[in-house]
């Protein structure tokens, strides 16, 4: 166990832990207005004070996690659940023009500029969680196609699935039983690092007001709550900011930790 | 060389032919009527098509995609539905807060991953290393339109050195414009700096396990002199791939940013494009972006088979 998966694996169950609990139980009501409250400062009442409504920070942090966490674990989802099977049938049929046709559009859509799509994306579908979710999706399918693809082709030259074959299993089914559960550690790990990127995405996409809609609370929107206030109330920005931070720094520290403990080699060799 | 050039230039234009299709797909199942839009709900049937006529909405949609892409191809973007102007114009004013923030980002974020990187490969392994790699760390965590409001914060609001937004127009001189652009150069230079400031690290740490530094120490030199005649010269090649793609990252990063300073650039134009269904301009603008990103990204493919003629045989 390294240093950088007990902190990453930690601040992440931190940050999974308050969207659980969040279902049964938060301070206060987290979309209860209470006026003569507002703008509260961090105290024993208010653990991370109130916003401009008096609504409390803390129950809306906690309730704004269940949003990022659902949006870019779905995200990530759709990349693995499409990229995967393409990249696994891309390497079985190396060469040949389905490869080329795989390979080139992931090669399109990664020629895109991720936020200038995503904000095409939900501007012509409209704004909402389930658009940010397409939106970010659609970009973790190349990635999870070209890692499955690359680490299948060195697979397929091993000898055992010369064996395979020799038994007369068919590339399908190979594919499904030999090269998917020798590439699960590498989605694992990738899997992370794309879940990190899609917390950022799906808060930049609710800052500027393409993501999850109101009432539901999310990080992305309280920080563009917060922009015009942030001169008398900074805490409005810095609560959902840190919140991010904490939640991006986890995953992306549980992304390298894993990396290292799944992979005895790179153990050795890095430093 | 010339065989491997063309062969990737034609993939470059059937990328830019399926990206401009898509875009206009993408565009074309918007809801909305951008004529019934702009006239209102209580517009008359008649009035509403004399303007579908006028914006060439009554056309087919494949005689609208191929106006459209044989317009680009001669500089013609269209006319913007809701200012009446060229979009070609209207673009170009934008661009000129757009570029230059993206340059200005970019130059500082290569001002400080160069020294942060080679600081930490040179001391690799102890606290200089390790702190350094702790605060990029920090630096891909950090959503950078936060990071730009913190700066608002302190540097405009509590220490007043810049402003909090807007931008005065480079009529306005070459110093005030830069003084307005200098906070979202930042905003958006943190976490290009943090990548680059890991690649040009392990570069580095890659080059010096490389036979001819230890040559290279061999006959005589020190680790430090060895690092800087030979190291960072070899190192640069990666490093120079991705300064390359930070660049349209940039360009396309500063939409969000541009909105946390109100900076007239590309990105508002865009919000401010969508909102009023104004789809010609919407689609002009997504268009440079994604050929500025496949353009940046052929060059600098065609740079590195330049340099590294075994990369031509590839593909």
């Amino acid at each position: 166990m390294t240093r950088n998966l007990i902190l990453g694996g930690a601040l992440s169950a931190l940050v999974v832990l308050a969207a659980l609990i969040s279902f049964l139980w938060t301070p206060y009501d987290h979309a209860v207005m209470n006026i003569p409250a507002k703008l509260q400062t961090p105290n024993a009442q208010h653990w991370l004070g109130t916003d401009h409504f008096g609504r409390d920070l803390m129950s809306m942090i906690m309730v704004g996690a269940r949003t990022s966490i659902a949006v870019a674990l779905v995200a990530v989802g759709i990349g693995m659940g499409v990229g995967v099977p393409l990249g696994l049938t891309a390497a079985a049929r190396k060469g040949s023009w389905l490869d080329e046709v795989i390979m080139r559009g992931n090669d399109l859509v990664f020629a895109f500029p991720s936020l200038v799509i995503a904000i095409l994306i939900t501007a012509v579908l409209g704004a909402g969680a389930i658009n940010a979710i397409i939106a970010i999706g659609i970009f973790n399918i190349p990635v999870f196609a070209r890692i499955t693809r690359s680490a299948a082709l060195s697979l397929w030259e091993r000898e055992f699935i010369l064996a395979a074959r020799v038994s007369g299993k068919g590339a399908a089914r190979i594919s499904a039983e030999h090269i998917l559960p020798n590439v699960t550690n590498l989605l694992i790990v990738q899997g992370t690092i794309q879940f990190s990127l899609g917390i950022l995405a799906e808060a930049g996409l609710s800052y500027v007001g393409l993501g999850a809609q109101p009432p539901t609370p999310s990080w992305g929107r309280m920080l563009a709550d917060a922009q015009t206030m942030v001169s008398f109330a900074p805490h409005l920005a810095l609560v959902p900011g840190c919140a991010i931070i904490v939640t991006v720094l986890g995953l992306n520290l549980l992304g390298d930790g894993l990396r290292d403990h799944l992979d005895p080699k790179l153990r050795v060799a890095r430093t | 060389m010339l065989r491997y050039a063309l062969k990737r230039l034609l993939s470059l234009l059937l990328s830019l032919a399926v990206a401009s299709l898509v875009i206009f797909l993408v565009v074309e199942v918007a809801p909305g009527d951008p004529a019934s839009f702009m006239l209102g709900v209580n517009a008359q049937a008649d009035t509403v098509a004399a303007l579908r006529a006028e914006l060439g909405l009554d056309q087919g949609q494949v005689a609208r995609y191929l106006s459209w892409v044989t317009g680009m191809l001669g500089g013609d973007f269209g006319t913007s539905y809701t200012y009446r102007t060229p979009v070609a114009e209207m673009i170009a004013d934008r661009l000129w807060v757009s570029l230059p923030l993206a340059v200005y980002a970019l130059a500082l974020s290569t001002l400080i991953a160069f020294p942060a990187g080679i600081y930490a490969a040179a001391r690799r392994g102890r606290g200089g290393d390790m702190a350094v790699m702790g605060a990029t760390q920090l630096g891909v965590a950090v959503p950078n339109f936060w990071f730009a409001m913190m700066l608002v914060l302190i540097f405009a609001i509590n220490l007043r050195w810049f402003g909090a937004g807007g931008f005065p127009g480079w009529e306005a001189g070459i110093g005030a414009g830069l003084h307005a652009l200098t906070l979202p150069a930042i905003a958006l230079a943190l976490p290009q700096a943090a990548i680059l400031t890991r690649v040009m690290r392990s570069a580095l740490l890659d080059i010096l396990g490389e036979d001819f530094m230890r040559s290279a120490r061999a006959k005589g030199l020190s680790r430090r002199q060895a690092l800087w005649r030979h190291g960072l010269r070899n190192a640069l090649i990666p490093v120079l791939t991705i300064i390359g793609l930070q660049f349209s990252f940039l360009l396309a990063g500063a939409i969000i940013i541009e909105q946390v300073f109100y900076l007239p650039g590309l990105g508002r134009l865009v919000f401010q494009a969508i909102s009023a269904r104004d789809l010609i301009v919407v689609e002009s603008v997504v268009m440079l972006l994604v050929f500025a990103v496949i353009t940046v990204n052929f060059l600098v493919d065609l740079a590195y088979a330049l340099v590294d003629p075994r990369l031509r045989s590839r593909t």
